[in-house]
Protein backbone atom coordinates (compact mmCIF):
# COMPACT_ATOMS: atom_id res chain seq x y z
CA UNK A 1 0.00 0.00 0.00
CA UNK A 2 1.88 3.66 -1.10
CA UNK A 3 1.23 6.58 0.86
CA UNK A 4 1.54 9.63 -0.23
CA UNK A 5 4.03 11.80 1.15
CA UNK A 6 1.90 14.98 0.80
CA UNK A 7 -1.27 14.47 2.60
CA UNK A 8 -3.09 17.58 1.36
CA UNK A 9 -1.44 19.65 -1.94
CA UNK A 10 -3.21 22.74 -3.66
CA UNK A 11 -2.07 24.20 -6.49
CA UNK A 12 -2.73 27.29 -7.82
CA UNK A 13 -5.73 28.02 -5.78
CA UNK A 14 -7.45 31.25 -5.55
CA UNK A 15 -10.84 32.77 -4.21
CA UNK A 16 -12.45 35.98 -5.87
CA UNK A 17 -15.15 37.60 -4.45
CA UNK A 18 -17.00 40.32 -6.06
CA UNK A 19 -18.19 42.77 -4.09
CA UNK A 20 -19.75 45.57 -5.01
CA UNK A 21 -17.74 46.19 -8.31
CA UNK A 22 -14.47 45.57 -7.14
CA UNK A 23 -12.60 42.05 -7.05
CA UNK A 24 -11.80 40.55 -3.97
CA UNK A 25 -8.74 37.95 -3.71
CA UNK A 26 -9.37 36.10 -0.62
CA UNK A 27 -6.78 33.56 -2.17
CA UNK A 28 -4.52 34.34 -4.83
CA UNK A 29 -2.69 31.41 -6.40
CA UNK A 30 -1.93 29.47 -3.15
CA UNK A 31 0.58 26.41 -3.76
CA UNK A 32 1.09 24.80 -0.12
CA UNK A 33 2.30 20.92 0.46
CA UNK A 34 1.72 19.59 3.75
CA UNK A 35 3.32 16.22 4.92
CA UNK A 36 1.74 13.32 6.41
CA UNK A 37 1.39 13.89 10.53
CA UNK A 38 2.85 17.29 10.15
CA UNK A 39 1.41 20.07 12.56
CA UNK A 40 1.40 23.07 10.15
CA UNK A 41 -0.08 26.59 11.76
CA UNK A 42 -1.20 28.65 8.93
CA UNK A 43 -0.80 32.10 10.94
CA UNK A 44 -1.96 35.98 9.53
CA UNK A 45 -3.72 38.42 10.47
CA UNK A 46 -7.46 39.18 10.45
CA UNK A 47 -8.60 39.32 6.49
CA UNK A 48 -5.29 37.19 5.33
CA UNK A 49 -7.39 34.41 4.01
CA UNK A 50 -6.69 31.75 6.43
CA UNK A 51 -10.08 30.91 6.75
CA UNK A 52 -10.51 30.87 3.52
CA UNK A 53 -8.08 28.80 2.92
CA UNK A 54 -8.98 26.41 5.63
CA UNK A 55 -12.47 26.35 4.08
CA UNK A 56 -10.63 25.50 0.82
CA UNK A 57 -8.76 22.55 2.23
CA UNK A 58 -11.74 21.52 4.32
CA UNK A 59 -14.10 21.33 1.03
CA UNK A 60 -16.23 23.71 3.00
CA UNK A 61 -16.25 26.18 0.11
CA UNK A 62 -15.34 25.56 -3.96
CA UNK A 63 -12.07 27.85 -4.76
CA UNK A 64 -12.81 29.94 -7.81
CA UNK A 65 -9.66 28.80 -9.42
CA UNK A 66 -6.87 26.06 -8.59
CA UNK A 67 -6.83 22.69 -7.29
CA UNK A 68 -6.70 20.84 -3.41
CA UNK A 69 -5.66 17.49 -3.57
CA UNK A 70 -6.47 15.27 -0.48
CA UNK A 71 -4.59 12.31 -0.75
CA UNK A 72 -3.56 13.23 -4.37
CA UNK A 73 -7.59 13.09 -4.75
CA UNK A 74 -8.79 16.18 -7.03
CA UNK A 75 -11.37 17.41 -4.43
CA UNK A 76 -13.83 19.15 -7.13
CA UNK A 77 -13.45 15.71 -8.97
CA UNK A 78 -15.39 13.78 -5.49
CA UNK A 79 -19.41 14.04 -5.57
CA UNK A 80 -21.74 15.11 -2.99
CA UNK A 81 -21.83 11.87 -1.52
CA UNK A 82 -17.83 11.00 -1.44
CA UNK A 83 -17.37 14.71 -0.09
CA UNK A 84 -19.40 13.74 2.33
CA UNK A 85 -17.62 10.68 2.98
CA UNK A 86 -14.40 12.18 2.97
CA UNK A 87 -15.53 14.94 6.08
CA UNK A 88 -16.97 11.96 7.48
CA UNK A 89 -13.87 9.70 7.97
CA UNK A 90 -10.97 11.64 7.05
CA UNK A 91 -11.23 14.76 8.21
CA UNK A 92 -11.73 16.07 11.68
CA UNK A 93 -12.91 19.65 12.02
CA UNK A 94 -12.75 21.93 15.03
CA UNK A 95 -13.77 25.46 14.70
CA UNK A 96 -14.00 28.57 17.02
CA UNK A 97 -17.28 28.77 18.16
CA UNK A 98 -17.01 24.81 18.78
CA UNK A 99 -20.32 24.24 17.00
CA UNK A 100 -21.68 21.20 19.28
CA UNK A 101 -25.26 20.84 18.93
CA UNK A 102 -26.67 22.23 21.40
CA UNK A 103 -29.94 19.61 21.99
CA UNK A 104 -27.24 16.97 22.36
CA UNK A 105 -25.70 15.52 25.23
CA UNK A 106 -21.60 15.24 25.16
CA UNK A 107 -21.56 12.01 24.43
CA UNK A 108 -24.38 12.21 21.54
CA UNK A 109 -22.33 14.65 20.12
CA UNK A 110 -19.11 12.93 20.02
CA UNK A 111 -20.96 10.04 18.57
CA UNK A 112 -22.60 11.56 15.75
CA UNK A 113 -20.11 11.34 13.34
CA UNK A 114 -19.70 7.48 14.17
CA UNK A 115 -23.77 7.21 13.33
CA UNK A 116 -23.08 8.66 9.90
CA UNK A 117 -20.31 6.28 9.59
CA UNK A 118 -22.79 3.51 10.33
CA UNK A 119 -21.35 2.12 13.24
CA UNK A 120 -23.16 0.37 15.69
CA UNK A 121 -24.97 2.01 18.51
CA UNK A 122 -22.87 0.09 21.13
CA UNK A 123 -20.01 0.30 19.56
CA UNK A 124 -20.07 4.14 19.38
CA UNK A 125 -21.29 4.64 22.84
CA UNK A 126 -18.12 2.85 23.96
CA UNK A 127 -15.75 4.30 21.11
CA UNK A 128 -17.45 8.08 22.38
CA UNK A 129 -16.82 7.25 26.29
CA UNK A 130 -13.26 6.40 25.42
CA UNK A 131 -12.74 9.64 23.25
CA UNK A 132 -14.60 11.50 26.71
CA UNK A 133 -11.85 10.04 28.47
CA UNK A 134 -8.94 10.96 26.44
CA UNK A 135 -10.42 14.52 26.66
CA UNK A 136 -10.64 14.75 30.31
CA UNK A 137 -14.58 14.58 29.96
CA UNK A 138 -15.40 11.62 31.16
CA UNK A 139 -17.47 12.53 33.72
CA UNK A 140 -19.23 15.20 31.84
CA UNK A 141 -20.54 12.34 29.00
CA UNK A 142 -24.06 13.96 29.80
CA UNK A 143 -24.04 17.37 29.88
CA UNK A 144 -25.18 19.33 27.53
CA UNK A 145 -22.93 22.45 25.64
CA UNK A 146 -24.94 24.85 27.71
CA UNK A 147 -23.86 23.09 30.96
CA UNK A 148 -19.96 23.17 29.73
CA UNK A 149 -17.39 26.08 29.94
CA UNK A 150 -16.04 27.46 26.46
CA UNK A 151 -12.83 25.08 27.11
CA UNK A 152 -14.77 21.93 27.75
CA UNK A 153 -17.32 22.62 24.74
CA UNK A 154 -13.97 23.30 22.91
CA UNK A 155 -12.63 19.14 24.40
CA UNK A 156 -15.91 17.94 23.43
CA UNK A 157 -15.33 19.00 19.59
CA UNK A 158 -11.83 17.79 19.44
CA UNK A 159 -13.14 14.47 21.06
CA UNK A 160 -15.90 14.63 18.15
CA UNK A 161 -13.07 15.54 15.64
CA UNK A 162 -11.39 12.22 16.16
CA UNK A 163 -14.76 10.19 16.04
CA UNK A 164 -13.40 8.48 13.30
CA UNK A 165 -10.08 8.04 13.05
CA UNK A 166 -9.75 10.77 10.49
CA UNK A 167 -6.20 11.29 8.98
CA UNK A 168 -6.27 14.94 9.38
CA UNK A 169 -7.82 17.66 11.47
CA UNK A 170 -8.20 20.92 10.50
CA UNK A 171 -8.96 23.17 13.62
CA UNK A 172 -9.80 27.33 12.56
CA UNK A 173 -8.87 29.66 15.46
CA UNK A 174 -9.33 26.63 18.27
CA UNK A 175 -8.28 28.75 20.85
CA UNK A 176 -9.89 32.28 19.62
CA UNK A 177 -12.89 32.11 22.30
CA UNK A 178 -10.60 31.03 25.29
CA UNK A 179 -8.93 32.21 27.55
CA UNK A 180 -4.90 31.92 28.46
CA UNK A 181 -4.78 29.16 30.08
CA UNK A 182 -7.54 27.17 28.51
CA UNK A 183 -6.33 27.85 25.37
CA UNK A 184 -2.43 26.53 26.18
CA UNK A 185 -4.56 23.26 27.19
CA UNK A 186 -6.50 22.87 24.33
CA UNK A 187 -2.98 23.55 21.67
CA UNK A 188 -1.30 21.14 24.17
CA UNK A 189 -4.36 18.23 24.03
CA UNK A 190 -3.99 18.78 20.01
CA UNK A 191 -0.30 18.18 19.95
CA UNK A 192 -0.76 15.41 22.16
CA UNK A 193 -3.34 14.05 19.80
CA UNK A 194 -0.74 14.68 16.51
CA UNK A 195 1.88 12.69 18.07
CA UNK A 196 -0.02 9.47 19.84
CA UNK A 197 -2.43 9.40 16.85
CA UNK A 198 0.26 10.34 13.89
CA UNK A 199 -2.69 12.57 12.53
CA UNK A 200 -2.27 15.88 10.55
CA UNK A 201 -3.27 18.98 11.84
CA UNK A 202 -3.71 21.99 10.22
CA UNK A 203 -4.29 24.88 12.17
CA UNK A 204 -5.70 28.29 11.01
CA UNK A 205 -4.80 30.99 13.83
CA UNK A 206 -3.64 34.01 14.77
CA UNK A 207 -2.63 32.57 18.11
CA UNK A 208 0.99 33.04 18.40
CA UNK A 209 1.17 30.11 21.19
CA UNK A 210 0.35 27.75 18.30
CA UNK A 211 3.80 28.66 17.17
CA UNK A 212 5.73 26.45 19.70
CA UNK A 213 3.81 23.20 18.90
CA UNK A 214 3.92 23.44 15.09
CA UNK A 215 5.98 21.60 13.27
CA UNK A 216 5.86 24.08 10.08
CA UNK A 217 4.53 27.70 10.09
CA UNK A 218 2.88 28.85 7.04
CA UNK A 219 2.57 32.74 6.76
CA UNK A 220 -0.05 34.43 4.96
CA UNK A 221 -0.92 38.06 4.13
CA UNK A 222 -3.23 39.57 1.34
CA UNK A 223 -4.15 35.82 -0.01
CA UNK A 224 -0.65 35.29 -0.60
CA UNK A 225 1.93 33.36 1.33
CA UNK A 226 4.86 35.24 2.70
CA UNK A 227 6.58 32.37 4.01
CA UNK A 228 6.64 29.24 5.33
CA UNK A 229 9.40 28.26 8.51
CA UNK A 230 10.81 25.38 9.68
CA UNK A 231 9.61 25.08 13.78
CA UNK A 232 13.59 25.02 14.35
CA UNK A 233 13.97 28.19 12.17
CA UNK A 234 11.53 30.35 14.60
CA UNK A 235 13.94 32.32 16.71
CA UNK A 236 10.67 33.68 18.45
CA UNK A 237 10.45 33.33 22.07
CA UNK A 238 6.39 33.30 23.55
CA UNK A 239 6.55 35.19 26.38
CA UNK A 240 4.92 34.29 29.79
CA UNK A 241 2.97 35.98 31.57
CA UNK A 242 2.79 36.41 35.08
CA UNK A 243 0.74 34.08 37.15
CA UNK A 244 -0.14 32.11 34.34
CA UNK A 245 1.38 28.48 34.83
CA UNK A 246 -0.86 28.46 38.02
CA UNK B 1 -12.87 -2.36 16.48
CA UNK B 2 -15.94 -2.94 14.51
CA UNK B 3 -15.22 -4.16 10.83
CA UNK B 4 -17.03 -1.50 9.40
CA UNK B 5 -14.71 1.28 10.74
CA UNK B 6 -11.58 1.94 8.31
CA UNK B 7 -7.86 3.04 10.11
CA UNK B 8 -6.92 6.36 8.84
CA UNK B 9 -8.96 6.40 5.24
CA UNK B 10 -5.83 6.08 3.07
CA UNK B 11 -6.81 4.68 -0.21
CA UNK B 12 -5.10 2.59 -1.86
CA UNK B 13 -3.96 4.77 -4.99
CA UNK B 14 -4.48 7.76 -6.77
CA UNK B 15 -6.72 6.38 -9.45
CA UNK B 16 -9.20 5.16 -6.41
CA UNK B 17 -12.27 6.77 -6.64
CA UNK B 18 -14.33 6.98 -2.54
CA UNK B 19 -15.80 2.95 -3.50
CA UNK B 20 -19.23 2.47 -3.42
CA UNK B 21 -19.05 0.14 -0.60
CA UNK B 22 -18.07 3.47 1.58
CA UNK B 23 -21.37 4.32 3.39
CA UNK B 24 -23.22 7.69 4.46
CA UNK B 25 -25.78 6.50 7.11
CA UNK B 26 -28.35 7.91 9.02
CA UNK B 27 -31.06 5.06 10.29
CA UNK B 28 -34.43 5.95 10.81
CA UNK B 29 -34.22 5.21 14.15
CA UNK B 30 -31.68 7.95 15.00
CA UNK B 31 -33.11 10.82 13.02
CA UNK B 32 -36.60 10.04 15.08
CA UNK B 33 -34.34 10.22 18.45
CA UNK B 34 -32.73 13.63 16.66
CA UNK B 35 -36.09 14.79 16.05
CA UNK B 36 -37.17 13.95 19.32
CA UNK B 37 -34.72 15.88 20.95
CA UNK B 38 -35.16 18.58 18.51
CA UNK B 39 -38.74 19.56 18.96
CA UNK B 40 -38.88 18.75 22.57
CA UNK B 41 -35.48 19.84 24.37
CA UNK B 42 -36.51 23.44 22.66
CA UNK B 43 -39.91 22.97 23.27
CA UNK B 44 -41.03 26.74 23.58
CA UNK B 45 -39.49 27.36 20.64
CA UNK B 46 -41.45 24.21 18.88
CA UNK B 47 -44.18 25.70 20.41
CA UNK B 48 -43.99 28.77 18.92
CA UNK B 49 -43.31 27.24 15.37
CA UNK B 50 -46.57 25.07 15.52
CA UNK B 51 -48.73 28.06 16.27
CA UNK B 52 -49.74 28.57 13.19
CA UNK B 53 -50.75 25.58 12.27
CA UNK B 54 -52.54 25.29 15.51
CA UNK B 55 -54.26 28.03 15.03
CA UNK B 56 -55.13 27.46 11.67
CA UNK B 57 -56.21 23.73 12.61
CA UNK B 58 -58.25 24.97 15.67
CA UNK B 59 -60.04 27.64 13.60
CA UNK B 60 -60.72 25.19 10.72
CA UNK B 61 -62.16 22.68 13.48
CA UNK B 62 -64.54 25.45 15.33
CA UNK B 63 -66.05 25.93 11.70
CA UNK B 64 -66.53 22.62 10.65
CA UNK B 65 -68.34 21.87 14.60
CA UNK B 66 -70.07 24.88 14.10
CA UNK B 67 -71.85 23.69 11.08
CA UNK B 68 -72.80 20.74 12.32
CA UNK B 69 -74.13 22.03 15.05
CA UNK B 70 -76.36 24.26 13.86
CA UNK B 71 -77.35 21.74 10.83
CA UNK B 72 -78.38 19.69 14.54
CA UNK B 73 -80.18 23.17 16.06
CA UNK B 74 -81.64 23.30 12.55
CA UNK B 75 -83.45 19.70 12.58
CA UNK B 76 -84.47 20.67 16.48
CA UNK B 77 -85.87 23.91 15.52
CA UNK B 78 -89.31 22.83 14.27
CA UNK B 79 -90.22 26.34 13.21
CA UNK B 80 -87.92 26.36 10.84
CA UNK B 81 -89.39 25.71 7.53
CA UNK B 82 -88.30 26.61 4.18
CA UNK B 83 -84.61 26.26 5.55
CA UNK B 84 -83.70 24.27 2.14
CA UNK B 85 -82.24 27.57 0.34
CA UNK B 86 -80.55 29.51 3.44
CA UNK B 87 -78.95 25.49 3.46
CA UNK B 88 -77.06 26.50 0.35
CA UNK B 89 -75.64 29.91 1.61
CA UNK B 90 -75.11 28.45 4.55
CA UNK B 91 -72.81 26.00 2.88
CA UNK B 92 -70.86 27.77 0.62
CA UNK B 93 -70.06 30.45 3.79
CA UNK B 94 -68.80 27.97 5.43
CA UNK B 95 -66.45 26.10 2.56
CA UNK B 96 -65.20 29.71 2.57
CA UNK B 97 -64.38 29.91 6.12
CA UNK B 98 -62.80 26.75 6.09
CA UNK B 99 -60.81 27.36 3.23
CA UNK B 100 -59.46 30.62 4.08
CA UNK B 101 -58.67 28.87 7.95
CA UNK B 102 -56.51 26.92 5.54
CA UNK B 103 -54.87 29.75 3.70
CA UNK B 104 -53.98 31.14 7.07
CA UNK B 105 -52.64 28.54 8.58
CA UNK B 106 -50.47 27.72 5.45
CA UNK B 107 -48.92 31.64 5.54
CA UNK B 108 -48.17 30.66 9.14
CA UNK B 109 -46.60 27.35 8.92
CA UNK B 110 -44.77 28.92 5.54
CA UNK B 111 -43.22 31.47 8.13
CA UNK B 112 -42.65 29.55 11.10
CA UNK B 113 -40.50 26.76 9.03
CA UNK B 114 -38.67 28.97 7.06
CA UNK B 115 -37.38 30.80 10.66
CA UNK B 116 -37.08 27.51 12.55
CA UNK B 117 -34.65 26.58 9.52
CA UNK B 118 -33.04 29.94 8.95
CA UNK B 119 -31.98 29.84 13.06
CA UNK B 120 -30.01 26.71 12.58
CA UNK B 121 -28.18 27.20 9.44
CA UNK B 122 -25.08 26.68 11.63
CA UNK B 123 -26.18 23.68 13.06
CA UNK B 124 -26.90 22.64 9.39
CA UNK B 125 -23.57 23.40 8.55
CA UNK B 126 -21.78 21.75 11.43
CA UNK B 127 -23.32 18.22 10.49
CA UNK B 128 -22.45 18.24 6.95
CA UNK B 129 -19.02 18.95 8.46
CA UNK B 130 -19.25 15.63 10.32
CA UNK B 131 -20.41 14.05 6.79
CA UNK B 132 -24.10 14.68 6.98
CA UNK B 133 -25.48 14.51 3.15
CA UNK B 134 -27.90 17.09 1.77
CA UNK B 135 -30.57 14.17 1.89
CA UNK B 136 -30.12 13.53 5.95
CA UNK B 137 -30.69 17.08 6.54
CA UNK B 138 -33.81 17.66 4.70
CA UNK B 139 -35.02 14.21 6.44
CA UNK B 140 -34.77 15.73 9.68
CA UNK B 141 -36.26 19.05 9.01
CA UNK B 142 -39.23 17.03 7.38
CA UNK B 143 -39.57 14.79 10.11
CA UNK B 144 -39.72 17.66 12.88
CA UNK B 145 -41.61 19.28 10.50
CA UNK B 146 -44.37 16.46 10.18
CA UNK B 147 -44.57 15.59 13.97
CA UNK B 148 -44.98 19.24 14.70
CA UNK B 149 -47.72 19.75 11.87
CA UNK B 150 -49.61 16.40 13.54
CA UNK B 151 -48.95 17.56 17.18
CA UNK B 152 -50.40 21.15 16.35
CA UNK B 153 -52.96 20.18 14.24
CA UNK B 154 -54.33 17.71 16.62
CA UNK B 155 -54.33 19.69 19.40
CA UNK B 156 -55.46 22.49 17.36
CA UNK B 157 -58.65 20.48 16.34
CA UNK B 158 -59.02 19.43 19.70
CA UNK B 159 -59.01 23.05 21.38
CA UNK B 160 -61.15 24.35 18.36
CA UNK B 161 -63.96 21.77 18.66
CA UNK B 162 -63.79 22.12 22.76
CA UNK B 163 -64.20 26.10 22.57
CA UNK B 164 -67.49 24.90 20.08
CA UNK B 165 -68.78 22.17 22.21
CA UNK B 166 -68.77 24.61 25.25
CA UNK B 167 -70.58 27.44 23.08
CA UNK B 168 -73.05 24.77 21.97
CA UNK B 169 -73.72 22.88 25.03
CA UNK B 170 -76.44 25.20 26.28
CA UNK B 171 -78.19 25.14 22.70
CA UNK B 172 -77.88 21.42 22.16
CA UNK B 173 -77.38 19.59 25.56
CA UNK B 174 -74.64 17.21 26.62
CA UNK B 175 -76.47 14.83 24.33
CA UNK B 176 -76.65 16.86 21.38
CA UNK B 177 -73.48 17.64 21.37
CA UNK B 178 -72.04 14.27 21.37
CA UNK B 179 -74.38 13.79 18.18
CA UNK B 180 -72.65 17.01 16.43
CA UNK B 181 -69.66 14.59 16.08
CA UNK B 182 -71.17 12.14 13.76
CA UNK B 183 -73.40 14.99 12.02
CA UNK B 184 -72.02 16.56 8.60
CA UNK B 185 -70.32 19.73 8.58
CA UNK B 186 -71.47 20.20 4.93
CA UNK B 187 -72.95 17.68 2.35
CA UNK B 188 -70.38 17.25 -0.82
CA UNK B 189 -71.64 15.76 -3.84
CA UNK B 190 -71.24 11.85 -2.89
CA UNK B 191 -72.20 11.50 0.46
CA UNK B 192 -72.30 12.31 4.58
CA UNK B 193 -68.94 12.94 5.88
CA UNK B 194 -69.33 13.12 9.72
CA UNK B 195 -68.03 15.51 11.40
CA UNK B 196 -65.66 13.29 13.50
CA UNK B 197 -64.08 12.10 10.02
CA UNK B 198 -64.03 15.94 8.73
CA UNK B 199 -61.89 16.50 11.61
CA UNK B 200 -59.47 13.78 11.23
CA UNK B 201 -58.73 14.84 8.40
CA UNK B 202 -58.12 18.46 9.23
CA UNK B 203 -55.21 16.99 11.00
CA UNK B 204 -54.11 15.66 8.31
CA UNK B 205 -54.07 18.29 6.22
CA UNK B 206 -52.43 20.10 8.97
CA UNK B 207 -49.71 17.69 8.92
CA UNK B 208 -49.16 17.52 4.97
CA UNK B 209 -49.24 20.98 5.50
CA UNK B 210 -46.53 21.24 7.55
CA UNK B 211 -43.84 19.40 5.47
CA UNK B 212 -44.73 20.92 2.15
CA UNK B 213 -44.30 24.58 4.26
CA UNK B 214 -40.90 23.22 4.95
CA UNK B 215 -39.60 21.10 1.77
CA UNK B 216 -38.62 24.45 0.49
CA UNK B 217 -36.25 25.73 3.57
CA UNK B 218 -34.82 22.59 4.24
CA UNK B 219 -34.16 21.78 0.62
CA UNK B 220 -32.33 25.18 0.23
CA UNK B 221 -30.36 24.81 3.43
CA UNK B 222 -29.16 21.83 2.36
CA UNK B 223 -27.50 22.72 -0.61
CA UNK B 224 -25.79 25.57 1.03
CA UNK B 225 -22.15 24.87 1.25
CA UNK B 226 -21.10 24.49 4.78
CA UNK B 227 -18.93 27.34 4.55
CA UNK B 228 -21.86 29.66 3.99
CA UNK B 229 -24.00 27.93 6.57
CA UNK B 230 -20.98 28.27 9.01
CA UNK B 231 -21.06 31.89 9.06
CA UNK B 232 -24.19 32.65 10.28
CA UNK B 233 -25.00 34.19 13.63
CA UNK B 234 -27.45 32.87 15.43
Amino acid sequence: MSVYEYIVRTKDLSKIYTLGGTEVRALDDVALDIRRGEYVSIMGPSGSGKSTLFNMIGGLDKPSKGTVFIDEVDMAQLTASELAFLRCRKIGYIFQTFNLIPVMTALENVTLPMVFAGLATDDALDKGMGLLKIVGLGERYDHKPTELSGGQQQRVAIARAFANDPAIILADEPTGNLDLRTGKEIITLLKRMNEEKKVTVISATHDLKMIDVSDRVVWIRDGKIERIEEREDIELQVGQMEGEDQ
Amino acid sequence: MSENQRREGVPEGASDRLGVEQQIVLPWSKALEMTRENIFVRLGRSAITASGIFLGIAFLSAVLFGASASRLVAEMDLERIGLEHEAGELQARIIWLASMSLVVATVGIVNSMLMSVTERYKEIGTMKCLGALDSFIVRLFLLEAGLLGILGSGLGALAGAGVMMLIYIGRLGGEGVAKAWVTPAVQLGGGNVPLWVSIVASVLIGGILSILAALYPAWRAAKMPPAAALRSEF
